[in-house]
């Protein structure tokens, strides 16, 4: 089924030239053609523009709250932390004897490796924190019913994956609370009937904490899951943008008032 | 059709009106095509991705580092009323992280029981200070004659059996014996609620009484016992 796009907004639409004013070029509409120009050059070999139009310009719901802005925060969040790690890859080195040392010489010598480093840090606490207030969100106004059951499974998936990541990540560092830690967690993993003693012993990659331990933590947590993580946000936008969003519950029950009277 | 019933299907693409199809044949080239190609396909990622799933989980499943032995000093400094800490690497190559503490001792006849099953030297008694709760490093409290467990109240009696907390088994074993007038402290092997021992040793947390020693099965293969 192909829907019609939606209307370009009138703020937008090009407006015609007043009378007499058509034989002057002036610089700033010149700068304005070449833009136009390279637009039109890309959009015509691509047709990205309705895509474009079809992702942002959506009928929203009345009744749209502060509410309805967690799913972007967690998108947010989730920006601030690749770009934090991939900045934070280029110092820190994953092997047993280094991966200490390395974490503490970019967080105390290197330029505004204090903040880079806490900005990962507690930006991991605040994604899961989001991610959770999204759900809530998405569970208490009934967003998750038909024909959005989709979305929440993938939803719960990319919280899995945000799990995976603050699990893996948190070996990093290196220090006596993440050895522990990761000790802890990869224990709770053994508990599991029948499966648990492999898939500890795939996560330690052998029967004890080794060397392999740590740098297998370091490519799930670097190339792993952040792959996944990109190709299911990719999907739940998609749906997002097909689906639209749903109206708050509250306002739902009155247009169903209205409609009984 | 009085009776109801579809005639049988003709073999040939051709009676069956599939697009594409020649006299004779059974299979279209289209779906022959097709089914070459799609095969060619799983057998191309499958090169790569078996080998790479083989890679990945292989050696962490299988491969198992030799037994080794480590002297921790000769019998006379072992009691059989107290137990002295000693460091061992149990893990060779990756510095401090590789070493662990056993709690060494002399077998007391007065609260051990005999090895069960029988076949291994028991002279003396090691235990590792792992939590068979989830794994943190338990410490041994000579007044109360207690190991206690810093993460989450796990507490263990002077044999190592669970006396509280949340451990769901007693402290694992490493085997001893005595070379060349020294003590030496060999692999670990876990034990169940009875003492009896598991040669391919669990990690903490998985209950070995019962049915738990079928819900959590050991492991592929286990160093052999020298």
């Amino acid at each position: 089924m192909k829907l019609p796009l939606p209307p370009v907004p009138t703020a937008l639409q090009p407006k015609p030239k007043r009378p007499g004013e058509g034989e002057r070029v002036k610089p700033l509409d010149q700068v304005k053609e070449a833009g136009v120009a390279t637009v039109d050059w890309v959009d015509e070999r691509t047709s990205l523009s309705g895509a474009a139009r079809w992702v942002m310009f959506r009928k929203v719901p009345k009744g749209t709250n502060w509410f309805y802005t967690l799913g972007s925060a967690s998108l947010f969040a989730f920006l601030s932390q690749a770009v934090t790690g991939v900045f934070l890859a280029m110092y820190y080195d994953p092997s047993i004897t280094n991966a200490y040392e390395s974490t503490r010489h970019l967080t105390n010598e290197i330029f505004l490796g204090e903040f880079v480093r806490g900005m990962h840090r507690w930006g991991s606490s605040v994604m899961v924190i989001l991610v959770f207030l999204h759900m809530a969100r998405t569970f208490f106004f009934g967003a998750y019913k038909y024909p959005r059951e989709l979305n929440w499974i993938i939803g719960v998936v990319l919280l899995i994956l945000t799990m995976t990541m603050s699990f893996t990540g948190y070996l990093l560092p290196f220090d006596q609370r993440s050895y522990w830690a990761t000790v802890v967690g990869v224990n709770i993993n053994g508990t599991g009937p029948m499966v648990g003693p492999f898939l500890s012993d795939f996560l330690r990659g052998g029967a004890e904490f080794g060397s392999t331990t740590l740098s297998r933590f370091y490519a799930i947590h670097m190339l792993l899951v952040p792959g996944g993580l990109i190709a299911m946000i990719g999907a739940h936008l998609y749906l997002v943008t097909r689906l639209g969003t749903t109206a708050p519950p509250w306002l739902r029950a009155k247009t169903a008032q209205k409609d009984t009277v | 059709m009085a009776d109801g019933r579809k005639e049988p299907k003709s073999k040939y693409t051709l009676d069956r009106g599939m697009p594409g199809a020649f006299e004779g044949e059974t299979v279209t080239r289209r779906n022959l095509m097709n089914l070459t190609a799609q095969g060619a396909g799983i057998v191309a990622v499958s090169a790569f991705a078996l080998p790479a799933l083989g890679f990945a989980a292989g050696s962490a499943l299988f491969d198992r580092p030799p037994a080794t032995w480590s002297p921790v000093g000769p019998p006379e400094d072992f009691s059989p009323d107290e137990y002295v800490p000693r460091v061992i690497t149990a893990q060779h190559g990756i510095g401090q992280v590789g070493k662990t503490t056993a709690y060494v001792r002399k077998f007391n006849p007065d609260v051990d029981s005999p090895p069960n099953p029988p076949g291994i030297e028991n002279e003396f008694i090691a235990l590792s200070t792992r939590c068979m709760h989830l794994g943190c490093p338990v410490r041994y409290i000579q007044a109360a004659q207690r190991f206690v467990c810093p993460c989450h109240g796990g507490v263990y009696d002077f044999r190592g059996d669970v006396s509280g907390g949340p451990p769901v088994r007693p402290l694992d074993h490493f085997y001893t014996r005595v070379r060349d007038g020294q003590v030496e402290i060999g692999p670990r092997y876990s034990v169940n609620s009875e003492f009896r021992r598991f040669p391919s040793y669990r990690d903490p947390g998985e209950d070995l009484d019962g049915i738990g020693q079928y819900m959590y099965p050991g492991r592929f293969s286990t160093p052999k016992k020298d």
